[in-house]
């Protein structure tokens, strides 16, 4: 039998962009992007008016401090929209009762949750696409420069958008929207609080934050994902010797990562578990 | 596939915390007939309906749907269902909703592109098509929701309720539409509370109370079987009343008015020959049908609505 997955995803898809939701996400990105291109330039041009003749090493150190600091935006933005958009999809969708026309066609469970999984993923790789690539695009354009590996950068900013939202689905398959809000921004902020205590941590050299910082990244590992975006795209000068909100110095290892994927296979299997056993 | 019962169930069950929705349900549904499903407020019929369409997991019993355990979804295949509250995506138009419900359906697109007019149509919501379900009123609503019920030519068409909404005409197609039904083959599983719906329509019907099955019984052996009979008479002695106790078990005396619930007519004539050989003076007899809500309350009783 043919599978219902993709209709969903269609379906989700659709919806967000038949309810402005992708359109206002869009629009004000546009926006983000105008706003960001206009200070970059104004800094830019101060720059290298005050400075003269500086090396040019110097003004890509500046650079990419700009870029870091878009792109922390754009990641923080991205994860918003991972949650916002999920976070009342299963739940609400279950409180208003339109689940059950879609349950008792001849469907599983599943595929309700990964259609909507994949539907999101696919809104969400488009906005970041646009925000990240836009941030990137801005400063090539306006200066010529490029990040050391802006590619995997954007790749680990899209899974962590995406690690969310299966979060975001695991709570929706069992609680309320609001409690599922509550849980999914709960472990967010666990994790941002966490990545900063680790960086102070490394900074000064103690090893009781460095390890609470990875127990928080164990419990959420969102911001080390974050944190490795980072690091992929960061000036080798600044990882040497600056310590600034947009960079880092602890600089989560491989194996979080592989550890991040399996918190994310495990939670959106976990939500098709539950949301398959569940009452409608 | 066809020999097998449209719905089976054997003791199903169904327990919330400790709140017994369905007690002990075992039900038989014949392909082809029209079976409604009638019980108070509470006796668990929207909980049945929803175990039967995997909606829910019954605690405990077992049943299949057109020859599928419950819960597998390939029984759902051949299952058109309107929920008792129609609740759909209404951001989207008229024809997008059922094009949704079509590719659940995984109806091939040239079919739906068909189907999909004509289904607007028989529902009488063509001129409605690309409007979206967000501007439709209760009753659109509704129609729109028995269309998609219809989509995927269904052996078994399961209504939760489908008249709540509807004004006297919407009524009257849904009439319309379970008789068109019937006609073709087609099993519908109505669950109403609107009695004179149920009468006009049903071929069989069950009663529930506390979810367990009362009585299944053919319906027109019910409303022909028993009836009541209204006697306006004087000089009705207490002695002869009493003798009534015969032929009825369920008789009130008000002045000159008599009224006795019958199993059937054929007792009529000597029951006039008694009252007057008793001396009672006869003034009108009217032997009436009794109608599915006298049955209903005689079945089900006035305590179990909550």
């Amino acid at each position: 039998m043919k599978s219902s997955v993709w209709t969903i995803a269609r379906l989700t898809f659709r919806e967000a962009s038949r309810r402005w939701i992708l359109w206002v996400a869009l629009l004000l990105g546009v926006l983000f992007l105008v706003v960001y291109g206009i200070g970059f330039n104004e800094i830019q041009k101060d720059i290298t008016r005050q400075t003269g003749e500086q090396a040019i090493l110097e003004f890509n150190e500046i650079y990419n401090f700009l870029l870091m600091a878009g792109l922390y935006a754009v990641n923080f933005l991205t994860i918003m929209m991972a949650v916002l958009t999920s976070v009342d999809t299963l739940s609400g969708e279950i409180s208003s009762g339109t689940i059950h026309t879609l349950v008792s066609k001849p469907l599983q469970r599943w595929e309700i949750v990964i259609g909507k999984w994949i539907g999101f993923a696919g809104m969400l790789l488009l906005y970041l696409l646009l925000m990240g690539g836009g941030v990137l695009l801005t400063a090539y354009l306006l200066t010529g420069y490029v990040p050391p590996s802006p590619l995997s950068g954007i790749a680990l900013m899209a899974f962590n958008a995406i690690l969310l939202l299966s979060v975001s689905l695991l709570g929706g398959s069992i609680l309320s929207t609001l409690a599922n809000g509550v849980l999914v921004f709960g472990l967010y902020g666990i994790a941002f609080i966490g990545g900063w205590i680790e960086q102070f941590g490394s900074l000064l050299n103690n090893q009781t934050a460095i390890n609470i910082g990875v127990v928080c990244s164990l419990i959420m590992p969102s911001e080390a994902l974050w944190k490795r975006a980072a690091y992929e795209m960061q000036s080798p000068v600044a990882a040497a010797l600056g310590f600034s909100p947009f960079t880092t110095n602890s600089v989560p290892s491989p194996l979080m990562i592989v550890y991040a994927g399996i918190y994310m296979v495990v939670a959106l299997y976990v939500a098709v578990r539950l949301f398959s056993r569940r009452d409608l | 596939m066809p020999a097998s019962l449209a719905i089976e169930t054997h003791g199903l069950r169904k327990v919330y915390g400790d709140k017994v929705a369905v007690m002990n349900l075992s039900l038989s549904v014949e392909r082809g007939e029209v079976f409604g499903f009638l019980g108070p407020n509470g006796a668990g019929k929207t909980t049945v309906v929803k175990m039967l369409l995997g909606l829910t997991r019954p605690t405990g019993g077992a049943g299949t749907l057109l020859g599928s355990p419950l819960g597998d979804h390939h029984g759902r295949a051949k299952v058109g269902f309107l929920p008792e509250h129609f609740r759909f995506h209404d951001w989207l138009t008229a024809s997008e909703f059922l094009k949704l419900h079509a590719d659940l359906y995984h109806m091939p697109a040239t079919v739906s592109q068909q189907r999909i007019p004509k289904l607007l149509d028989l529902v009488g919501l063509a001129p409605h098509a690309t409007k979206k379900l967000r501007q439709f009123s209760k009753g659109m609503l509704q129609r729109i929701g028995l269309a998609q019920a219809l989509l995927n030519e269904p052996e078994l068409v399961i209504l939760d309720e489908p008249t709540s909404g509807l004004d006297p005409v919407g009524r009257r197609l849904v009439r319309d539409i379970i008789r068109d039904l019937r006609q073709r083959g087609t099993t519908v599983f109505l669950n109403s509370h609107l009695l004179s719906e149920v009468e006009i329509t049903c071929d069989r019907v069950a009663f529930i109370k506390f979810g367990e099955v009362l009585q299944v019984s053919p319906l027109q052996l019910l409303l022909e079987g028993e009836l009541s009979v209204e006697i306006r008479a004087r000089q009705l002695s207490q002695g002869a009343i009493a003798g009534l106790s015969r032929w009825s078990r369920n008789v009130r005396a008000d002045g000159e008015h008599l009224t006795l619930t019958l199993p059937g007519e054929a007792d009529i004539p000597a029951i006039n020959r008694y009252l007057v050989e008793n001396g009672a003076e006869i003034y009108s007899l009217q032997p009436q049908h009794v109608s599915l809500e006298d049955l209903f309350i005689e079945i089900v009783g006035t305590d179990g609505g909550l």
